[in-house]
């Protein structure tokens, strides 16, 4: 097993305009991002030897457009968590010794659709024969199937869900890169349009152009880098299923079971030792299953937590500090995001900085409920 | 009922034919595990419970109850918004996604755990949908009579 802070993250960037950004194709908004990331580690091209990157922007198309040639490539993608399994892939091929320096890069026209990724149907998929012919349209319309039961099950109430809007609107307010930086209240949640019943518009992740990129090399070698490094102490990595229809628990996502307690195990860590998380949020309950599929709560108890401020500015665990896919930015694959933030945070660097942060969890998942990747941060060395 | 045209339509595989058969003849099928007994759905020549190759079709009671739903707002091809998109939880264990016909597409008719009979609604001559209706005697609040 690699020891916890083997590899660092030693470069973090985003590309230079997130939200809307007319004027780039999804491939440039790759580029543009890790070029950044090379700037922010003084690196050149030539010293990228391993690339990961997801989805139609294979790592192929990517390596040929950068003019990289990496002796090791991760293709993997599960969706919007893959930059957490490439974290934790590449952490192992580093410390296997497949390559040095390791560049994973995002970069998708979500909003603006300039060679945008095509989601094509495929009738004869098992998702295609048993769930679209119910009139599905994307993630708004699959992804709160569960949460009605979730609701039942706990008497979680609408309100509840609400908060997790008007919290993270708290913590974009003080992003000025931020798409929504207005605050919000529950009633101005509750009374934005319907969108697919019980979520409303402001309980659903934004729709935005951008990208990001990270650079890893081994531990050894991150200090001397311009910026400090942000450690990897341990990461997880699951799948459950492409149907949501299908998870085995309406209530908890077994993907984010499995990643969540495999990266805490292999940190060494307790929850009591997190300073900052960020949780995923395509949609409102996703930071409630995910504080309690990680352990930070018990079931049924995270819609409380939210609501009783905990994750709020100034709570005990602050939570989506950038303003989250509700208010910050969301591409369609918005885990590159998370991580960037925990990267800032780690660094001290972030807009809406939390004092002291030692350990960040940044938890991705891709899909609805399909997959899941956890990456726990550290600012020093253990 | 007939259906509104612009639905996605499924195709069967070789794996899932029995099940579109079965609809199309008024059955729901579902496969049972002759090994472990296990109870699955989506089809598949094989159970996903312990890997035995030694499964068997069987007929299903098509009685279920409403497990989640949404309700979509938005215009899709096929679909007068608002309508629920539905898991139903079949007696038998498995779940599956559906829609709920007879049935006003409100909050307050659609109650977790009321129960469901299957509606088979043909959708062409190959292909009929396994949808879900209010069962006798538990008639949606709301619903007309």
């Amino acid at each position: 097993m690699i020891a916890p802070g083997s590899v660092a993250i030693v470069g973090a960037a985003e590309s230079t305009r997130i939200g809307v950004v007319p004027d780039m194709s999804q491939i440039m908004l790759h580029a543009d991002a890790a070029l950044n990331a090379l700037a922010d580690t003084g690196l050149k091209l030539s010293d990228i030897d391993g690339l990961a990157c997801v989805g139609p922007m294979m790592p192929q198309q990517i390596a040929h457009y950068l003019g990289i040639t990496p002796r090791w490539v991760d293709g993997t993608g599960v969706g919007g968590c893959s930059f957490m399994l490439h974290v934790r892939h590449a952490a192992a091929a580093i410390h296997a010794g497949y390559c040095n320096t390791v560049l994973i890069t995002h970069g998708e026209s979500g909003r603006s659709r300039i060679n945008g990724t095509p989601r094509p149907a495929e009738p004869q998929s098992l998702g295609g024969q048993f769930e679209s012919p119910f009139g599905p349209a994307g993630p708004p319309s699959l992804f709160p199937i569960p949460v009605l039961r979730y609701m039942k099950t706990y008497g979680i109430t609408h309100e509840q869900l609400a908060m997790v809007a008007v919290v993270q609107r708290e913590w974009s307010s003080k992003n000025p890169r931020a798409a929504q930086r207005d605050l919000v209240s529950v009633e101005d949640v509750l009374n934005s349009r319907m969108i697919a019943y019980p979520f409303r518009l402001l309980q659903c992740c934004l729709v935005t152009d951008g990208g990001g990129a990270l650079i890893l090399t081994s531990a050894d070698r991150a200090k001397d880098f311009p910026q400090k490094p942000a450690y990897i102490l341990g990461t997880g990595e699951s799948v459950e299923t492409t149907m949501v229809s299908q998870m085995a628990d309406f209530t908890s996502s077994r993907a984010f079971r499995v990643a969540g307690s495999e990266a805490f195990r292999m940190a060494g860590i307790k929850h009591a030792d997190v300073d900052h998380l960020m949780i995923y949020d395509a949609f409102a309950h996703l930071p409630l299953f995910g504080l309690e599929d990680l352990g930070f709560v018990g079931r049924g108890e995270a819609g409380h937590f939210i609501e009783e401020r905990n994750t709020a500015p100034g709570g005990k665990l602050p939570m989506n500090t950038n303003g989250g896919g509700l208010s910050y930015t969301h591409t369609g694959m918005y885990g590159m995001f998370a991580l960037q933030e925990s990267v800032r945070q780690v660094r001290g660097t972030a807009p809406a900085q939390v004092p002291d942060v030692e350990i960040s969890v940044a938890h991705g998942v891709g899909g609805m409920f399909s997959s899941s990747g956890t990456v726990v941060l550290g600012r020093d060395r253990p | 009922m007939t259906l509104q045209a612009g639905r996605a339509r499924p195709e069967p595989t070789p794996e899932t034919q029995h099940f579109w058969d079965g609809t199309r003849a008024g059955e729901l099928r579902l496969q049972r595990c002759d090994a472990c007994a296990k109870t699955y759905f989506p089809p598949r020549p094989f159970c996903p419970a312990c890997g035995s190759r030694k499964v068997s079709v069987f007929r299903a009671s098509g009685r279920g109850r409403l497990f989640s739903y949404i309700i979509h707002h938005r215009a899709v091809p096929g679909f007068t918004p608002p309508y629920a998109i539905a898991v139903v939880e079949l007696a038998e264990g498995p779940r599956m996604m559906t829609n709920i016909v007879d049935c006003p597409q409100t909050p307050e008719a659609l109650q977790l755990d009321m129960p469901l009979e299957v509606a088979f609604t043909p959708m062409d001559e190959q292909i009929t949908l396994a949808l879900f209706r209010p069962a006798p005697g538990n008639k949606a609040q709301g619903a007309k009579a």
